[in-house]
């Protein structure tokens, strides 16, 4: 399949060091004069990356917190969904999933050492591979799909476009504005504003989030992902916190409108119904889980297959820990400094938690691109 | 309701590996870890203080080097070329970042019952070819064939000897504070392209491997400078890897400048799309050298000169930090940390 490859010169528009240091500049002018920093959260593990990768963070002045939330979809998918991806491995059934949930531990085991073991688990990059891969075979695939709602309306596209007869889905999609309300009400939060993941809001659109504001008095502003992208809605977001308004703004206009992608949210909409569930380390979220609805019945995994992931916990010893604190990580209340295993018990290699495994887990980011030294 | 009052834990399992599993094959920290754990303690002299690409050896008055690679890259053939041509240039590259001069390669072969002749003795040609351009015959070699299934296709291993004439001691551990790093050419370019064959990913210009044999043109450079303190090519776990082996042996730090870092435009743009960070893809024609400052200009120019090197830059200096750390200063002015690629990111790459 051709690829379309995205010009360089694109990119580096919004990586123009000249603007960059005249954003840094606005916002250095804009917390100089406060008393009290400044607390934001952005909910999106893409945003840690490109923050991480270009080193943003030491451009930051030091009164102003960006603080990662719970954008981390493999990190929030919890243990017994990722047993139930190991339990149809180990039946024999092929196991699709993206890279990052290759390695999550499960409460026995990870898909990788089930694969160590002999399991046949394959990583994709594209929701279309799946359907190459169960083309090529006879035997059962099972799509682990892992994800927001941007991923979900993928694999929404590959329900509505019939799937082959011996594909299935073992949906752990989440959904995210929940979750958001969640973080507003935490007794200990202190953010001041939201930056919201522009890929998403490319999706839902953005007047999506008027209602959170409107409930919670906290601004949200969208942000893309370029480093001048991030720059310039932080820009946003401190002079709306500054003037004490409750509003929503757009800071990623050349991709997101105000309802969105309506053709992605009736694919995801006919295909998904929202249920409430466990975001792993983090609390029962309402509405936050994303399952198929009856009529897909006859793709859905957990139709298909008889899930007894009790048989893979009989006679194993899970050494469970309890001080992990990825769940206090991802509310935004502790950093990975906080943690008393980061960079200890708890390195990628050894992770404890889910965020130690992801590439936009916040504690893998940090480790890998040294939050835990320049920050 | 949310019980978000209560303390949140995330009860999961501490996980040690029971079982050998493919990031341990990655080149990076996990790789480092079964070296350590395993490999070092029982089949290495105690008394060897750092590992270097090759082992080098006093026989009579001479000084002579020895390494071996094994090869499992996955497709056997990939834009720009092949397990055959890895086998020669991989193994000459170690001999030749050591220091030394490559004298001659064995070569042991395991098939997988099936695989088809004409295959098998096209990449053989090629390992033929490949040796010959680079005036480093194979001189002995072995077969093994194992079951279908018991192996995929062909494995390679090839091992080097070498004569170390250079004056100067190459080593990981050589690094000094104010030293400069050099880099001779554009990186990634490798491990994208074998990625790309293998997802059957295409994009308007092909990216092709960048696979040969160094052992000319690191001849030029010591001939440069006897400043020379230590070489890396920079193979799985890419240029960060390399660099931090590099910091960490030396006890020094080291800060890189992302803007003179050479990378093809479509490697960077496969990279973006991939969510591939381009330090830690797999080089297999790249190497890093740790120079004296004051011999920096005068290795680079002579570089140049060589078709390997004509996009040699000075892409960071050595600096002194008890962390040892490896830092970027990345395109847009920030700062970060470069850390050793940790878990598996492309296995069999080489």
């Amino acid at each position: 399949m051709k690829q379309a490859f995205i010009p360089a010169a694109a990119q580096l528009e919004f990586r123009d060091p000249t603007r960059v240091a005249a954003l840094r500049q606005r916002l250095q002018a804009l917390t100089a004069d406060l008393d009290e920093s400044i607390t934001v959260m952005h909910v999106c593990g893409s945003h840690e990356q490109a923050i991480a990768r270009f080193g943003l963070r030491s451009l930051f002045p030091p009164n102003l917190h960006v603080i990662m939330g719970p954008g981390c979809p493999v990190c929030v998918t919890d243990m017994p969904e990722v047993d139930e991806a190991v339990y149809l491995a180990q039946q024999g059934v092929t196991v699709v999933t993206f890279g990052d949930m290759f390695r999550v531990p499960g409460t026995v085991k990870s898909l990788a050492e089930a694969k160590a073991e002999g399991a046949d688990v394959r990583i994709i990059y594209s929701p279309w591979e799946v359907v190459q891969i169960a083309h090529k075979q006879e035997g059962e695939v099972v799509f682990f799909a892992t994800g927001f709602e941007t991923t979900a309306v993928a694999t929404a596209a590959l329900v509505l476009a019939g799937p082959p007869k011996n594909l299935s889905i073992l949906s752990s999609h989440k959904y995210i504005p929940p979750i958001m309300e969640i973080v507003a009400e935490m007794p200990h939060t202190e953010i001041q504003g939201f930056l919201a993941a522009g890929h998403a809001a490319t999706i839902t659109g953005w007047k999506i989030f008027e209602r959170f504001v409107a409930r919670h008095g906290i601004p949200v502003v969208i942000a893309g992902f370029e480093p001048l992208d991030i720059l310039s809605a932080l820009v946003q977001l401190v002079e709306i916190i500054r003037r004490g308004e409750q509003r929503v703004a757009n800071a990623y206009p050349r991709c997101v409108e105000p309802e969105g992608n309506r053709n992605a949210q009736r694919a995801l909409w006919k295909v998904f119904e929202p249920f409430s569930g466990v975001w792993r380390g983090i609390a029962y979220v309402p509405n936050g889980n994303l399952r198929l609805r009856p009529q897909y019945a006859w793709v859905d995994a957990r139709e298909r297959f008889d899930i007894r992931v009790s048989e893979l916990l009989a006679g194993a010893s899970p050494r469970l820990t309890q001080e992990c604190i990825c769940g206090n990580i991802m509310a935004g209340i502790a950093t990975p400094r906080d943690c008393n295993l980061y960079g200890k018990e708890c390195t990628p290699e050894t992770p404890v938690g889910a965020c130690m495994v992801s590439s936009e887990g916040t504690c893998k980011i940090w480790y890998e691109y040294g939050g835990h030294v320049v920050s | 309701m949310s019980d978000i009052n209560q303390p949140w834990t995330c009860p999961v399992p501490s996980l040690r590996h029971k079982t050998v599993l493919l990031g341990h094959g990655s080149g990076g920290k996990l790789m480092h870890q079964l070296i350590d754990t395993v490999f070092r303690p029982l089949l290495l002299p105690a008394e060897l203080p750092v590992l270097n690409d090759a082992a080098t050896l006093e026989i009579g008055d001479s000084r002579v080097a020895i390494t071996t690679d094994a090869f499992v890259v996955s497709p056997l053939v990939f834009p720009g070329g092949d397990i055959g041509q890895l086998a020669v240039n991989g193994t000459i590259n170690d001999l030749a970042v050591s220091g030394a001069r490559p004298l001659c390669l064995s070569a042991a072969f395991i098939l997988e019952e099936g695989l088809p002749m004409d295959a098998l003795w096209s990449l053989v040609a090629s390992m033929r070819q490949t040796a010959e351009a680079a005036g480093v015959p194979i001189v002995t070699g072995d077969t093994k064939v194992v079951n279908r299934g018991s192996a995929d296709q062909l494995f390679i291993t090839t091992t080097g000897l070498g004569v170390v004439d250079y004056a100067g001691v190459l080593s990981v551990d050589a690094a000094q504070p104010g030293d400069v790093v050099i880099l001779n050419g554009a990186i990634a370019a490798h491990g994208v392209a074998v990625l790309l064959a293998r997802e059957d990913m295409e994009f308007a210009h092909p990216v092709l491997s960048d696979t040969a044999a160094l052992h000319t043109l690191v001849a030029e450079m010591l001939d440069a400078s006897p400043h020379i303190r230590c070489m890396r090519d920079a193979t799985r776990g890419g240029l960060a890897s390399a660099l931090n082996e590099i910091a960490e042996s030396s006890h020094v730090g080291i800060t890189l400048y992302e803007e003179r870092i050479p990378i093809q435009d479509e490697v960077r743009g496969a990279c973006e799309i991939l969510g591939l960070d381009p330090l830690h893809v797999a080089n297999e024609g790249k190497l890093v050298a740790v120079v004296a400052r004051d011999d920096a200009e005068k290795v680079l120019a002579r570089m140049r000169e060589h078709p390997l090197g004509r996009d040699a830059a000075i892409i960071g200096e050595v600096s002194e930090d008890a962390r040892h750390l490896v830092l970027l200063r990345t395109e847009i002015g920030g700062l970060r940390v470069v850390g050793m690629l940790s878990g598996e990111q492309l296995p069999r790459i080489c």
